[in-house]
């Protein structure tokens, strides 16, 4: 008799916990859809960068940290492999983002004056999210490298 | 007023690669923020950057509201002859800025 009342509050408190859980659950899920940000125009803003030439993997090394704490002040380097002379150089590096609210973050033109293709600056980062870093040689062609950032605390989402 | 701070070295070799290091103040307000009374706050931000040496152009940057308050940008210089660096920044509601660094060749 004593038994079989254990048992059925452990019955009734396992239904009660599970019944909280999918309650906690479902505002948790729908906070985080809410605060999930939506893909940017990023590859329609690189289509109409490289126009009709194909972006090709490598030369470009981006660095940034595979996980941000706060993503109002991410460090990103670019280094691109050229030898930055006149008749071969690196004309622009452009950096993207596909989960920021502009896809744009940064362009830099720069030539042989500059001796090597390199730039440090500190980004925003609204969510988790590909930074991409594409190099415009000055033979037209273009190379890029991404990078996937898990961000903890989104830049753009506080107020004042 | 804007403060900017520039780390170069005084003197180079010639033909040496130098880094430069460059850091303004700015708020870089995004444009995408909101008040306490949920007014959007206005974009202002700095968006263009020029470094010359010697009157010509080394590089360029155009920043959007993607790069942190106080934007620091740091890139690499070669050295050719003694001459001054200039540095640019130019952004929103006419904001601009300029300061400069000399650099002997030894």
């Amino acid at each position: 008799m004593r038994d079989r009342m254990t048992r059925g509050s452990r019955r009734r408190f396992l239904a009660a916990a599970g019944g909280l859980a999918v309650v906690t659950a479902l505002p948790l899920t729908a906070a985080a859809q809410m605060n999930r940000t939506q893909p940017n125009n990023m590859p329609q803003v690189i289509a109409r960068l490289v126009g009709q030439s194909k972006v090709n993997p490598g030369r470009v090394r981006l660095n940034l940290p595979p996980l941000v704490e706060n993503g109002h002040l991410v460090p990103l380097s670019v280094t691109v492999d050229s030898p930055m002379t006149e008749a071969d150089h690196v004309k622009a590096i452009h950096v993207f983002t596909d989960k920021n609210p502009l896809p744009e973050v940064l362009s830099f033109f720069l030539g042989p004056r500059a001796g090597r293709a390199s730039l440090s600056t500190r980004v925003r980062l609204a969510d988790s999210e590909t930074v991409v870093a594409i190099a415009q040689m000055s033979d037209g062609s273009f190379w890029s490298e991404s990078v996937h950032v898990v961000v903890t605390t989104a830049a753009c989402l506080e107020e004042l | 007023m804007a403060v900017a701070r520039i780390e170069a070295p005084k003197t180079a070799q010639r033909g040496q690669i130098i880094e430069i290091r460059t850091l303004i103040s700015h708020a870089m307000e995004t444009g995408y923020r909101r008040d306490y009374l949920g007014k959007p706050l206005p974009r202002d931000i700095i968006t263009g950057f020029t470094c010359t040496y010697n009157g010509a152009e080394v590089c360029r940057a155009v920043f959007h509201p993607a790069i942190s308050a106080n934007p620091y940008l740091a890139f690499a210089v070669v050295i050719a002859e003694s001459g001054t660096l200039q540095f640019t920044w130019t952004g929103d509601n006419g904001f601009t800025f300029t300061e400069s660094a000399a650099i002997s060749v030894v």
